[in-house]
């Protein structure tokens, strides 16, 4: 008897009429799942709001005419460096991929299609690539901020602009903490699917 | 269905032998990539290693390529539901690493005007192409590790064609 008979009653035991159930292999419950992909919602919320948000102005005086002094603003934002904006728009995307499935466990009975659990089981894998390039990136970037590179002559501008560096950090240690979930997720759905229950998601 | 698995077999051998051979290229072009200037009566030196970025690149390609070799002397038994789960890690590794060295890439090729990063790639032109190449065959193994992973899920946890 295969796999997928299971659960089912079947006729014909050892004797004839005899309904037989076969007993299903034990499945993943569905409240660590559950758990798991409300967590990763909140981290991934957190870090694209935090990134975001980032911006930080400082004035320094330019040039000093005679008694006024002409300051000149400098401003960081996250929307000038490509890596930062695929960053929040990376989580920006697992955040309403995680949505999205959570809303649809709840809401969305009538909508369960039979490919649905091989589908959502992909999409985490492609969501755990998407948000672990983005975080990849950002940290290059933020730690070429950090530490500079003297070989290139960049120099370090984390000294100047604390609040940005230190937000850009915050926002980088809640996007590694949704990889890392994300990815539990990810393993705990593939053995769900293997063991070809109903899909939980 | 001998001929059919016969084939996914052989499809997944030769998939496995492409990618490792696009991971080891993007290792050694990323670990020969060095380059001597004279600026302003100035040694200046590009190496790989003075970035971490291209170092992590390097690392995870070579781990990539060492995990293919590996698995290429696997047998088609239960173990290779495991080492679907592995693929994905690795992929992932991968996809982060090319990403990670691609944005110091923009950097130095493009500069960052708000930060006072002034593009290098002007004056070691031969280190950028060589850099570029390697994020070339690096993104090559990326795809070629997502369409093994698509096709291992197919084969030995459940068919994701009709």
């Amino acid at each position: 008897m295969a796999v997928e008979d299971c659960g089912k009653p079947c006729v014909g035991g050892m004797q004839k009429e005899e309904v037989v159930v076969v007993p299903c292999p034990t499945k993943v419950p569905l409240w660590p799942l559950l758990v798991l992909r409300g967590l990763a919602l909140c981290a991934t919320v957190s870090a694209t709001l935090v990134m975001a948000f980032n911006k930080q102005t400082k004035t320094m005086v330019v040039a000093l005419i005679g008694n006024t002094t002409i300051t000149g603003s400098v401003t960081a934002k996250f929307q000038q460096t490509p890596a930062f904006v695929f960053f929040v728009t990376a989580n920006a995307i697992a955040t309403l991929h995680n949505m999205s499935l959570l809303l649809l466990r709840y809401f969305g009975d009538r909508f369960y299609l039979k490919g649905f659990g091989l589908l959502i089981t992909i999409s985490d894998m492609v969501m755990v690539a998407l948000v672990s390039s983005g975080a990849a990136a950002a940290a290059s970037i933020a730690e070429l901020g950090k530490n500079g590179n003297s070989h290139a002559r960049w120099n370090r501008i984390c000294g100047r602009f604390n609040t940005f560096c230190d937000h850009t950090g915050g926002a980088l240690i809640a996007s590694f903490i949704a990889v890392g979930l994300l990815m539990a997720l990810n393993a705990l759905s593939t053995i769900n699917l293997y063991k070809k229950q109903e899909p939980q998601y | 269905m001998e001929k059919g698995k016969k084939a996914c077999t052989l499809l997944l051998g030769a998939l496995r032998l492409m990618s490792m051979a696009a991971t080891l290229s993007a290792t050694i072009v990323t670990i020969t990539s060095r380059e001597r200037v004279i600026v302003f009566n100035f040694p200046m030196d590009a190496k790989y290693h003075y970035t971490p970025s291209l170092k992590f690149f390097a690392i995870a390609n070579g781990i990539g390529s060492v995990y293919s070799l590996v698995v290429l002397f696997i047998p088609a038994t239960k173990l290779r539901r495991l080492v679907v789960a592995f693929d994905v890690v690795i992929t992932m590794l991968l996809t982060a690493s090319a990403s990670a060295a691609l944005a110091v890439g923009h950097v130095a090729r493009k500069g960052d005007s708000h930060a006072g990063w002034i593009p290098i790639c002007g004056q070691v032109p031969k280190f950028c192409d060589h850099v570029m190449a390697a994020l070339i065959l690096g993104f090559c193994g990326v795809f070629i590790y997502m369409f093994l992973l698509l096709h291992a899920i197919h084969t030995f946890i459940k068919p994701i064609l009709l």
